[in-house]
């Protein structure tokens, strides 16, 4: 057995049984005893190179890069959902996209279940994306148009090679799909992606990934694109399904309030860095770094009553080729002081923070 | 007192095209939307995809496709701007009436510099022209909050955000007295969007604009809008200032819309809405929103509830409202 294949313990359980859909066998964590993270972060860096026209090369400038990902840790546990909030551009996307091993890092660790997959070739990688499965932004692009619900959530299976008959891969997309709210599962078995609303669509896609009983769910922006009325049952379903299946999930979003109501943990991103990380009622609640308190304060409220005065930041996270010296916010940052021009900060746990809080600011 | 513009029974129907299963069906997208804007007011339109927001605001400025037809009337000042089918707009539209569309910042013209852009309307409708359009043009780029000479930069060397101000620039040309934002922040960041909503909220109160704002994201609304109207199924399911709309929700759509939005403070369960709006191709019969109540009565299933007066200013097109307020009230 090799590293890569110890790294998907439990080992493929016997067929009946793949989608784990009865939560109380499937509930009980894997390593009893074991406090290794279902997904470890150390230090992870990305950065892009920014291509060279023909004379830079020539004259040999030096090879500029982008900071997409700039030295993140975290750490997800089984059950738990970790909510990457921040600005686009500031790495949350490159960060999972790295996890995936769509993006090979620079340097740094990702472990999962205690195995390191940073910068695995892509055939050692394969293994391991079964169990680490990913939902899209927009379910009306990642659905093929042509194919019916039964064989898009049927594919993944054939890929790999679940399901000796096609009995059983039916069974299978049945159970997959009313796991994932889609029910009676045999009314949209023969439907395409146009009959169905976008609610349903994204349901299509986890069904899609459910079908491998992944261990881990890289969820970007997954609602989004729905509409205000379906999006808080896709995220219920995201978020029984962490708690049925024992899954961890890794979601990317921009609105806090979702990332306040669903998740356990929130990380704040900016420019390539986390710069606060906690539970999801501290940072809410309690907020260390002025980045965290300025996209707090411009959350719009339901209750037209409770206008308060926001906090606008002027201008636009700044570009992540050159990225300034220093604290990284210290351009856009209300409070900043000399020492942030020139000292990067630290990720820290601030005295006036909740055990467990870190932010990065001198000033905290 | 006359407002500045009423909007009186608006219908809207799209024709669809004939195929081998269907001949000759229309799709009923706004079904009689009235509401008032008073000079200076900013107003909410409020509803899922679909609802007939956008249409509505669409027939504001003659711009629908070739497959709609409407009726209805829509008083600027009191004169009907529709009295001459949808050519007859064409006179108001930018100079009374002007727009920032959907993605307005992926509309400007990447090939002419943005300065040029927003000249080009004034010099169409006989505003500016030349220099003095161009000047003008500066001012307005810094009315929005970008430097005036950035108008000799073309798009591409514009980021999200100030493209999007570009756009409001454009609209802002002719000095209208309406501004309609078809989702203004959809596409932005957060904090970007905050700039933005800060922006129009500021050219409402200087410059005395009236702004129809249209979104899906109620809390844009509650934030920045005085009153609103929320729609569904092509209706106007309620309408009133936005503390009643939040606070005294009379039709359950709007209570469970706000319901199903999370909010920052996280204590509350968020819960979505259970099924999908009614088809619009097909004669609807009792209340449109009917399967999704959570407080259906029989007569809900036969007869239309019409938009009525529950308080003043607060309208509700719910057989319940009112008289089950405080029921109603209570499940919030």
């Amino acid at each position: 057995m090799s590293e890569i294949e110890q790294a998907l313990v439990p080992a493929p359980r016997p067929e009946a049984t793949v989608p784990a859909p009865a939560p109380g066998i499937a509930a009980a964590p894997e390593q009893p005893g074991t406090a290794v993270p279902l997904l470890e972060v150390v230090d992870l860096v990305t950065h892009y190179a920014v291509r060279r026209g023909l004379i830079e090369a020539a004259a040999r400038r030096p090879r500029r890069w982008v900071h997409a990902v700039d030295g993140i840790s975290f750490s997800l546990q089984r059950g738990e959902m970790l909510a990457l909030v921040g600005e686009s551009g500031c790495g949350k996307t490159s960060t999972v996209q790295t996890i995936l091993g769509m993006v090979k890092p620079s340097s740094g660790a990702i472990r999962l279940n205690g195995t390191d997959i940073a910068g695995l070739a892509d055939r050692q990688m394969r293994p391991m994306r079964r169990i680490v499965q990913m939902i899209y932004q927009d379910p009306y692009e990642s659905l093929d148009p042509r194919f019916t619900v039964r064989q898009t959530v049927e594919e993944p299976m054939l890929v790999y090679g679940i399901g000796a008959s096609r009995d059983g891969r039916e069974s299978l997309i049945v159970s997959a799909l009313e796991q994932a709210g889609l029910t009676p599962a045999e009314m949209y078995l023969d439907r395409y992606p146009h009959e169905l609303s976008g609610g349903q669509r994204q349901r299509v896609a986890i069904a899609a990934s459910l079908v491998l009983g992944p261990k881990l769910l890289l969820a970007d922006e997954p609602v989004s694109m729905l509409d205000v009325s379906v999006r808080a049952g896709v995220l219920s379903l995201l978020d029984s399904l962490r708690k049925d299946t024992d899954m961890g999930i890794l979601m990317i979003t921009h609105d806090l309030s979702t990332a306040a109501h669903f998740a356990d943990k929130i990380a704040v991103m900016y420019l390539g860095r986390i710069v606060e990380l906690g539970s999801a009622a501290d940072v809410v609640r309690n907020p260390q770094h002025p980045y965290t308190k300025a996209l707090l304060s411009v959350v719009p409220k339901r209750d037209p009553r409770d206008r308060q005065a926001a906090q606008i930041l002027t201008g636009e996270t700044p570009d992540p080729v050159d990225v300034p010296s220093g604290c990284r916010f210290h351009p856009r940052c209300p409070v900043a002081v000399d020492r942030c021009r020139v000292e990067d900060p630290q990720l820290r746990e601030p005295a006036a923070a909740a055990a467990g809080q870190l932010a990065a600011c001198h000033l905290a | 007192m006359t407002s500045l513009l009423e909007v009186d029974g608006l219908h809207v129907w799209f024709d669809l095209p004939r195929t081998a299963h269907q001949h000759g069906n229309q799709v009923h997208a706004v079904k009689g939307v009235s509401f008032e804007l008073q000079p200076g007011e900013r107003f909410g339109l409020v509803g899922e995809s679909g609802c007939g927001k956008t249409t509505t605001i669409l027939a504001l400025m003659g711009l629908l496709p070739s497959n709609a037809s409407l009726a209805g009337e829509v008083r600027l000042d009191g004169t009907n701007i529709l009295a001459g089918g949808e050519d007859s707009v064409r006179a108001f539209r930018w100079k009374d009436i002007a727009m920032v569309f959907q993605g307005a910042m992926n509309a400007l013209n990447p090939v002419k510099k943005v300065g040029w852009q927003i000249a080009e309307p004034m010099a169409f409708h006989g505003v500016a022209e030349g220099t003095a359009a161009r000047k003008r043009a500066g001012e307005l780029l810094e009315l929005v909050g970008i430097p005036a000479r950035s108008a000799e930069r073309y798009p591409h060397e514009f980021s999200g955000g100030m493209r999007q101000r570009a756009a409001i620039a454009m609209a802002l040309a002719c000095e209208p007295k309406i501004l309609l934002a078809d989702e203004p922040t959809t596409a932005l960041d957060v904090m970007v969007q905050a700039q933005i909503l800060e922006l129009l909220t500021r050219l409402s109160d200087e410059l005395g604009l009236s702004v129809i704002l249209v979104t899906h994201d109620l809390p844009v609304v509650a934030q920045m809008c005085d009153r609103a109207a929320v729609m569904y199924a092509g209706e106007i399911a309620e309408a009133g200032p936005m503390e009643a709309l939040y606070h005294d929700p009379q039709h359950p759509y709007t209570r469970m819309l706000f319901a199903a939005t999370p909010d920052l403070s996280g204590e509350q369960a968020v819960t979505s809405i259970p099924g999908s709006p009614p088809r619009l191709d097909r004669e609807i019969t009792g209340c449109p929103f009917r399967q999704r109540c959570d407080v259906p009565i029989d007569r809900c299933e036969v007869e239309h509830p019409s938009l009525r007066y529950i308080a003043s200013g607060h309208l509700a097109a719910c057989h319940r409202a009112g008289a089950h307020r405080d029921e109603l009230a209570g499940t919030m």
